[in-house]
């Protein structure tokens, strides 16, 4: 590569030796084009908001959470008799161990605050329609192991909650028809949870999750740089090149795109050290008081709930009583959001362009999410139960409102799937009926009735709600 | 020999090697998935245990610990099990239909001696240890309570012979392990008895 004309080219200032040396491993190993392609010479669009500094503000947590697990593994002992006294070793008497493991466990809440934000970008801007789909794939799967490994790693404190929670969710496999207990015991490797089933848990913690979550974080990264960026009007870049081949509307995201996310980073890194210096708990959001007592096999905690990032999920299990069909739809909300790219299929990207109601589907879509997690961590009365229950319905409701929205339908269509949805809800309310909670039941049922009225009633009469408006052609600025 | 290339030989032989390679990646992963099976130490601590019940109160209970688990040995008074029948319209598995403990124990009690109540304290549901409250009307479940074992983690309601309520997350009754009168003294927790071995399985939600 020659420097441009006028361009400064820093490796000269050394007299050239550096340029030498560039060469020298460019004739062995594609050091400079592989920087060109992925970094100073991929074409991003050039309208990016504060939306897009979660994805690389997500890869620094991950750094962060493999450097501070190194060293918090250098001093923790992952066996039953050992491993809550080694905790406490580390927080008292290791040099900085407080910060260092404070560091990791408020760094694996911001992990998931950071990939809501950026799960929730993507469907605000329909990030995962075509070519986009196994770019969200990817990215579920990332989902998913980090939820793996959130889990296994909050049971090696061996604190009472570590135990129960652990207990909680291991016993989902039992739900299983057929191989349920004995993939229970196969996962525990014992009776129950036990010294055997810690020391697995922090090899799958610190080999093998980690390694599965490196190789689809790589995975995701290729897949995002041969199909390009979204942005926030959702138009494809690559549709108006210049003479040159280059998007007309790209920016080479280094330096332009490095040094913007900098000033993301330092934003997140002034709350992320607000929460580990003044309140590394965030009043027992972070790290549950109950924690702070030893795992026993034969007391429960008053109350088991998972920590706030599985909290939505878990409502999910807790909303129907009865184990097996609970364990359904807390695997099928996970699931669902797997095959999002093929339940919405509106051509329209981003919700700047999508009409109103869609708009107000997201937006109670999120408030569903955030009070359904609100929920997971209440204990199970019956007012939490059923609100729970209702909630669960419209996580998925939204799914299918989605899918109702992919394309123009007649006013027959959306009165018809009105009647519908209400009717199965309706005959479920019936089939799981008890007297003694009537009342609270045929109230809660007014949720789903003003739900479905203003998403698939309002619209077959008011058509204007649901039309998008026309998509640029160019990407706009604002 | 020919110049030309056998195309189906070719077929034939990149077929045959994929699948005795595919042969060969099972057999290799048989050792790894069976060593997170419960190993030869785990299984032998996993062995009966005996419990003393000669110190048992009239409606008392004796907490002691089987596989990790709490096993319980409850003394149930003779109002208690004249109320056992009357709850029967209220649950879920009223006669033990499901194989939730050992034949021997598949009787209106729930036990071998109808005064004792040997019970695994493991909630059905999701795996929690629920709390005895044998009192009728206990403010803490509420007016209509009977009197049993009652869950905080997610509600589930069992009677004292610890049967579960209908309309309550856990699918089945509390399990009864194997179990037998070492002595008019110890129960053995375990093992069937006079070392006899029932054909019964040990249920699925333990």
């Amino acid at each position: 590569m020659s420097a441009e004309k006028g361009k400064r080219d820093y490796l000269d200032v050394t007299g050239g030796w550096l340029h030498r040396l560039r060469d020298w491993i460019d004739a062995r190993f594609p050091m400079t084009k592989f920087w060109n392609e992925q970094v100073a010479q991929y074409y991003a669009p050039k309208n990016f908001n504060f939306w897009y500094f979660f994805g690389s503000i997500a890869l620094l947590i991950l750094v962060n959470q493999i450097v501070t697990g190194i060293f918090l593994a250098m001093n923790y002992k992952p066996a039953a008799a050992s491993a809550f006294a080694s905790v406490e070793y580390i927080m008292r008497d290791v040099n900085w161990g407080w910060l260092i493991r404070y560091m990791h466990s408020v760094g694996a809440s911001m992990f998931f605050v950071v990939v809501y934000l950026h799960m929730f970008r993507g469907v605000m801007y329909g990030s995962y329609k075509k070519p986009r789909e196994l770019l969200w794939i990817f990215g579920m799967l990332i989902y998913l192991a980090l939820m793996a490994e959130a889990f296994m790693g909050y049971l090696l404190p061996w604190g009472q909650m570590s135990y129960w929670g652990a207990n909680v969710i291991i016993s989902l496999f039992g739900a299983i028809p057929g191989i349920g207990s004995g993939l229970e015991q196969w996962v525990r490797g014992d009776f129950y949870i036990s010294d055997i089933t810690l020391n697995r848990f922090f090899a799958l913690h610190v080999v093998a999750v980690p390694l599965v979550l490196l190789g689809l974080v790589v995975f995701h990264l290729i897949a995002l740089h041969e199909v390009g960026s979204n942005n926030p009007d959702g138009v494809e870049i690559k549709k108006h090149k210049g003479a040159d081949g280059i998007p007309l509307d790209g920016i080479p995201f280094h330096p332009y795109y490095t040094i913007k996310d900098i000033c993301g980073v330092i934003i997140f890194i002034a709350i992320f050290s607000a929460i580990i210096f003044f309140s590394p708990g965030l009043h027992g959001l972070f790290l549950e008081p109950a924690n702070f007592e030893p795992a026993n096999a034969l007391k429960t905690p008053a109350d088991i709930h998972p920590l706030w990032y599985f909290g939505p999920y878990y409502a999910i299990l807790r909303s129907i009583p009865n184990k097996g069909l609970g364990a359904l739809a807390l695997l099928l909300s996970i699931v669902i959001l797997f095959v999002l790219p093929w339940i919405d299929r509106n051509p329209v990207k981003s919700i700047r362009y999508r009409g109103l109601l869609y708009r107000g589907l997201l937006f109670v879509f999120v408030l569903t999410f955030i009070v359904l997690g609100y929920i997971g961590m209440q204990p199970a009365t019956p007012f939490w139960a059923e609100i729970g229950q209702r909630l669960s319905e419209m996580y998925f409701l939204f799914f299918a409102v989605s899918w109702v929205y992919s394309k123009p339908r007649s006013r027959a269509y959306l009165v018809i799937t009105f009647i519908c949805v209400m009717a199965v809800i309706s005959l479920f309310d019936w089939v799981s009926w008890v007297p003694s909670a009537a009342v609270l039941k045929m109230y809660s049922w007014l949720i789903p009735l003003v739900y479905c009225s203003i998403f698939l009633l309002l619209p077959a009469f008011a058509g204007k709600f649901i039309e998008p408006k026309p998509v640029p052609e160019r990407v706009t600025m604002k | 020999m020919s110049e030309e290339i056998d195309k189906s030989k070719r077929h034939f032989l990149t077929v045959a090697t994929v699948v005795v390679g595919s042969v060969g990646v099972v057999m290799a992963a048989v050792p790894f998935v069976s060593s997170m099976e419960p190993s030869a130490r785990a299984k032998s601590l996993g062995g009966p245990v005996d419990i003393d019940i000669s110190k048992i109160e009239p409606g008392g209970m004796i907490k002691a610990k089987w596989r990790g688990k709490p096993a319980w040995v409850v003394q149930r008074s003779q109002s208690v099990l004249s109320q056992l029948p009357k709850n029967d319209s209220l649950l879920r598995d009223p006669s033990s239909d499901e194989p939730q403990q050992p034949p021997y124990a598949k009787n209106e009690w729930r036990s071998i001696k109808p005064g004792l109540f040997v019970v695994i304290g493991i909630c059905t549901h999701l795996g929690c240890s629920p709390l005895y409250v044998p009192q009728p009307g206990d403010p803490s479940v509420g007016p209509s309570w009977p009197g049993g074992f009652f869950c905080p983690c997610h509600g589930s309601k069992y009677d004292l012979a610890g049967r579960v309520f209908k309309n309550v997350p856990a699918p089945l009754n509390l399990p009864v392990p194997r179990h037998y009168y070492a002595s008019d003294k110890v129960v053995r927790i375990g093992e069937d008895p006079n070392g006899s071995h029932s054909s019964w399985r040990e249920p699925l939600v333990w």
